[in-house]
């Protein structure tokens, strides 16, 4: 938490200082308070000076407004850096997750990282704004009333000297034998949680195996114990505000029976000994206050913690330097090749890709096929670096892929997704991910090619047809189009489709790959699918089998020579097709 | 990695498959929180409080004692200062008995306090785990539907949550509320006893600081909305693009996403900077008035001290009226936090009540008979069924599964399949037609002895957190190890559980923890084999597992098979091909039953279905 503060806190240094200058100038006015009116009393009631009563109340009203204009300054100084640092690590949380590896996102989940961004960043806020407004006032409080008790009276000043202590001395002994307490409290409360949370997601399994006596019975003692140890806590925690009573008005007692000796010899006067017993009650509410702001501060650093664990997470890739490269020239170098490439996703044994070594030229179209797992959508990935190859080396336009700066990577290879994602926004706002000034002849020119020109005619507002949240207002092959046509903006050299027409018909799909062979020549396509007919046209067509290659080749030559895809082919299409 | 693009989609996916599209998943369907007044809710809460009536008594009790000697403190501190006029004049011997009086007054307001505080601890979380017990007893009541239909989430924080709520809120808030009240009653009547017009000028002065913090929480609160809605706003964006995180790093469209989330932030921090100001007022704003009280008591204290008018006063009864200002603000700022405490708690007792009073599952019927030896012949007979009403799922589906053979499901996704299984353990009810067990009606026997005579393996894995001996055991509790074992073996499980750092004695998280998803399986196949069922139901598993361990789960599936009445909604060649007979279901009919060769020779669906992939 505080390496944390330090840094975000650093450029707010300067109201920082002016909260808690305002702070200390409020306090040192509530300290003043119990010895005006001790002055009242001894100056005022003793000579019968009414003026003097109405002098003395009127500067007190006058440090209360004052007191006030200092309090507001304060807050608002609180609500400024408070406000700024959780937007600053709201912004930083943000940037953070854009750059992390998608297994730190899936091990992090979503949820969990928009909480940290809202949730817990807020905790944060709150408590830096309680920090400024109430970290200095409460011990300064405390510690200024026993100064000032000194002041008046050394030999009485010091029942304070043991007062406070002891005070703190009760917080710390009940404190620190009740969190434990709470800390098993709330292990017992998520253990409840779970067997709660077990029966539900397994209540199938549980009714099968006639289990729920035994679930219940198990749930009950967790609840019993849960209730235990919080009845434990309780017992201890009730202590604490008793306990602090009666130190605070045995000081009091004490006081006034030592006070009243030293106010008949003339040490003291009355008004001062009452002066003694109010800043005895305003040490009582100071430490009583530091006690809570723990509880808040406690709060305050786990959450701190959970947004550090994510700006501390490390980046999914190293950035190539920046600075932009020189593309070769169309037809110089092969458009995507790999070299012995292996790729093994973080924490499995097995490769999703071994050994995998292929050449495509400009213009050629690649066709991958093979089954559910066999390392098709892992390959693609390694071509816009959303992973490194575990070893080996991937190359797009006879550059290693980690010598491209990766917005320029990104921008030569375009990728549509197996799912079909699309953001809230507008058609248009969905479409210009890749190029954010395209013109809308741009637009229609990839919406043609992807064969979903004729149903965004058909929306009212046309490009700028609202989109829901998923697009759920479009159907599946609708979103599956436009996520193509999105990857089309721009004219990227290399397409990546990852299996992204499942959804369509086959006359649609028919057409969709007419339209794609026509931009062969000028753009690469590199094509996922578990349809042979969506890969038998290609250029060359790689066949995975478990991550490993199985063959590579023309149709017709992989007809004749793997046996894999000869199986693939007969499964799908009839003798007379496969040979077609 | 099906669908690497979708974290956690698969995951859902499978979800909803077992749990069948029951559709909308209103928090509060089935759960009306409407019917709750003030009345009834205090009424049923009530209910759990009466065991721990003695509590409740003397908490109050206890309560009242402590703010009467507490407000008597003022009063002897007042006397005390009295007796030291000043230099020479300081009469010891009143003072004495005065200052004994106040340490016993002390120590029995202490006392007082902590029996209340003790009490009341003690009474809300005793109160809170019986509501919890009822309401954990009450889910296993429910209706597979309302299980399914309604999010777990909601179920649990119903359970843990709002159980809390109440508890604090209603039982804490309470004692807190009543604590309050009457504090500012007796420090009323304390005033007016020691001088009318001093004690008007507080009581008078006083609601001012109440109005004002009602004017500022007033004024934040259109403030305090709109930073919500902005914040709402800028989760809802943030969680779009975290989750397509992996499509926006792939198109680089990152830079774009960081500058409109810095852009709805910086609106946010302008909202927020303004809520939380205006809200912050609130505090320093009661101290003024405060503040001021107490200066006006000091003067109108002092004057009456010197003039004897309108009252004669003391000076240690000004000191008494100082005491009271300064403390008269504190329970109106706690009545108020309190206040909103109970207005939550209120809302958590009728959610809680709302699931207490949910519809529970149809008891067994009262004839209802046990099954003695089923030999696991099943016939589903013009069976009609669906989810939600407007959406039919099963139509008119008529299977006869002789015992001890292999039935294999197959059909496109929603067309059904696993709605059968829900359906033969009773899960759900048919809305038409009968199912029928060795030629008994199903909704004939009790429900415990229907489900004794399956066995069930789902797609999606359920382990409990217990030693990997324990969920394999599951079905039988008092297995002897050796039992276990065998069961393990059987299961090609027992290998790999050798391996696991503490054998059997292993511990297994929730859902699984470090096992496989294949090894998950193979011990929910284990949990199966353990209890001998007559009939087998799997609904194998879609997701793909390492080959060495898939071939073992199928093994393992099959020797499970041997001899028994199997139904499988099946997604693996294998499967299909062994099958004695297929069941081809589409759109929640049975369209075409047979061997694997028979269909593919008719060259109908399933020729279709099986060309393209199959499992899709």
């Amino acid at each position: 938490m505080r390496e944390l503060l330090m840094g975000y806190l650093r450029g707010y240094r300067g109201r920082v200082t002016v909260g808690m200058a305002a702070k200390v100038v409020e306090v040192v006015f509530d300290l003043m308070t119990p010895m005006i009116v001790a002055r009242m009393i001894d100056v005022g009631v003793a000579h019968h000076d009414a003026r003097y009563v109405l002098r003395m109340g009127a500067l007190l009203v006058c440090l209360a407004c004052v007191g006030y204009c200092f309090t507001l300054v304060c807050q608002r100084m609180a609500a400024l850096v408070s406000q700024g640092v959780g937007t600053d690590l709201r912004n930083a949380l943000f940037k953070k997750t854009m750059e992390l590896s998608a297994e730190d996102v899936d091990r992090f989940g979503t949820p969990s990282l928009t909480t940290r961004i809202t949730n817990d960043v807020n905790q944060v806020q709150v408590a830096i704004a309680l920090g400024i407004r109430q970290l200095i006032r409460w011990p300064f409080l405390a510690v200024g009333s026993m100064v000032a008790a000194l002041l008046i009276d050394f030999k009485l000043g010091c029942i304070f000297l043991l007062c406070t202590p002891l005070i703190g001395l009760v917080f710390w002994f009940v404190m620190s034998r009740a969190v434990p307490y709470f800390r098993q409290m709330q292990t017992r409360l998520d253990r409840v949680s779970l067997i709660t949370r077990e029966s539900l997601s397994g209540v199938r399994v549980i009714r099968a195996f006639r289990r729920e006596k035994d679930e219940f019975a198990r749930f009950r003692r967790a609840a019993n114990d849960q209730a235990a140890t919080a009845v434990a806590a309780g017992r201890l925690t009730a202590l604490l505000s008793p306990a602090t009573f009666v130190v605070l008005n045995a000081g009091v007692v004490a006081i006034l029976w030592s006070g009243a000796f030293r106010v008949s010899v003339g040490d003291l006067t009355q008004g001062e000994v009452m002066a003694f017993v109010n800043y005895m009650t305003q040490t009582l509410l100071a430490v009583a206050y530091v006690a809570n702001l723990v509880v808040t501060f406690t709060r305050g650093s786990a959450s701190a913690q959970r947004v550090m664990e994510v700006l501390d997470a490390s980046p999914a890739l190293a950035q190539a330097e920046a600075g932009r490269v020189e593309p070769p020239a169309r037809g110089e170098a092969p458009a995507v090749s790999l070299d012995d490439a292996t790729f093994c996703y973080a924490g499995s044994s097995q490769p999703a890709l071994a050994h995998v070594t292929l050449d495509v030229r400009e213009g050629e179209t690649l066709g991958i096929i093979g089954g559910t797992g066999s390392g098709k959508s892992t390959l693609v990935q390694l071509l816009p670096r959303l992973y490194d190859a575990t070893s080996g080396s991937v190359s797009v336009l006879g550059r290693d892929v980690r010598e491209w700066p990766l917005d320029q990577l990104r921008a030569t290879v375009a990728i549509v997704p197996q799912r079909a994602s699309l953001m809230t926004g507008t058609i248009r706002s969905n479409l210009t991910w890749r190029k954010p000034d395209a013109t809308d002849d741009e637009l229609w020119a990839a919406l043609e090619l992807a064969q979903a020109a004729d149903f965004v005619r058909a929306k009212p507002a046309g490009l700028d047809e609202p989109v829901e949240a998923d697009g759920k207002n479009f159907s599946g092959g609708q979103r599956q189009r436009l996520t193509i046509a999105r990857a089309l903006v721009g004219s990227p050299r290399v397409v990546v489709l990852d299996d992204s027409a499942s959804a369509l018909d086959f006359a649609t799909d028919a057409r969709l790959r007419q339209a794609l062979a026509s931009l062969s020549g000028t753009t690469t396509s590199v094509v996922v699918s578990q349809r042979v007919s969506a890969v038998m046209g290609a250029t060359k067509v790689l066949v995975l089998d478990h991550g490993r290659v199985a063959g590579i080749g023309t149709h017709a030559e992989l007809l004749r020579t793997c046996a894999l895809y000869r199986e693939i082919c007969l499964s799908q299409l009839s003798p007379e097709e496969v040979s077609a | 990695m099906a669908n690497p693009y979708a974290a956690g989609a698969s995951a859902s996916a499978t979800m909803s498959n077992v749990r069948g599209n029951v559709g909308g998943t209103d928090p509060n369907q089935g759960m009306d929180v409407a019917g709750y007044g003030v009345g009834t809710v205090l009424r049923r809460v009530m209910r759990y409080v009466r065991p721990h009536l003695t509590l409740l008594v003397a908490a109050f009790v206890a309560s009242a004692a402590s703010v009467v000697l507490q407000l008597y403190v003022p009063v002897l501190i007042g006397n005390a200062i009295d007796c030291m006029v000043a230099a020479g004049r300081v009469d010891f011997a009143r003072l004495a008995p005065v200052l004994r009086r106040l340490a016993v007054v002390v120590a029995a307001a202490g006392a007082c306090q902590w029996v209340q505080g003790y009490c009341t601890n003690r009474l809300s979380y005793n109160t809170a785990r019986d509501l919890r017990v009822d309401a954990y007893g009450k889910l296993d009541r429910l209706p597979l539907s309302f299980v399914d239909s309604h999010s777990h989430g909601d179920l649990l924080s119903r359970v843990i949550n709002d159980v809390d709520q109440v508890s604090d809120g209603l039982l804490q808030g309470f004692t807190q509320l009543f604590n309050g009240v009457a504090t500012i009653v007796g420090t009323i009547a304390f005033m007016l006893s020691i001088s009318v017009p001093v004690a008007l000028v507080v009581i008078l002065l006083t609601p001012l600081s109440v109005l004002a913090a009602g004017l500022i929480t007033r004024k934040s609160a259109s403030s305090f909305a709109a930073q919500q809605a902005l914040q709402g706003e800028l989760g809802g964006f943030a969680e779009e693009v975290i989750g397509n995180q992996k499509l926006v790093t792939a198109f680089a469209h990152a830079p774009a996403d960081v500058a409109t989330f810095g852009r709805v932030n910086a609106e946010l921090y302008e909202k927020g900077v303004r809520a939380q100001f205006i809200s912050s007022l609130s505090n320093p704003s009661t101290r003024l008035v405060n503040n001021v009280t107490y200066a006006a008591v000091a003067i109108a204290g002092c004057a009456s001290v010197i003039t004897g008018w309108p009252t004669p006063l003391s000076v240690g009864q000004v000191q008494s009226f100082l005491s009271y200002a300064n403390q008269y603000m504190k329970p109106f700022n706690e009545i108020s936090a309190v206040v909103t405490q109970v207005q939550t708690a209120f809302a958590s007792a009728r959610r809680l009540l709302a699931l207490m009073d949910a519809a529970e599952e149809k008891p067994d019927a009262a004839d209802a008979g046990e099954l003695p030896a089923p030999r696991g012949e099943l016939e589903l007979d013009h069976v009609f069924f669906s989810y939600r009403k407007d959406r039919p799922l099963l139509r008119d589906v008529c299977i006869h599964v002789p015992a001890g053979k292999r039935f294999a499901l197959v059909g496109p996704t929603g067309c059904g399949k696993t709605t059968l299984i829900n359906l033969l353990l009773r899960f759900y009810d048919v809305d038409g037609g009968t199912i029928t067990l060795d030629g008994m009606d199903t909704r004939g026997l009790t429900r415990q002895s229907l489900r004794s005579a399956f066995g069930m393996v789902l797609q999606e894995t359920w382990l409990f957190e217990g030693t990997v001996r324990d969920n394999i055991a599951y079905g039988m509790p008092d297995a002897t190890d050796e039992q276990v074992v065998a069961a393990a073996k059987r299961a090609h499980a027992h290998k790999f559980i050798m391996q696991l750092p503490q054998g059997y004695q292993t511990m297994v998280g929730e859902g699984g923890g470090a096992l496989s998803q294949g090894q998950r399986q193979l011990l929910c196949i284990a949990r199966v084999m353990m209890c001998d069922p007559a009939v087998l139901l799997l609904d194998e598993a879609t997701s793909s597992i390492d080959t060495r361990t898939e071939l073992q789960v199928q093994d393992a599936f099959d020797r499970m098979m041997e001899g028994r009445t199997s139904l499988v909604v099946a997604h693996r060649l294998s499967t299909v091909r062994n099958a004695d007979c297929i069941i081809v279901m589409r759109d929640g009919r049975v369209v075409e039953k047979g061997t694997h060769e028979e269909l593919l020779a008719a060259g109908g669906f399933y020729r279709d279905l099986y060309q393209s992939q199959f499992a899709r």
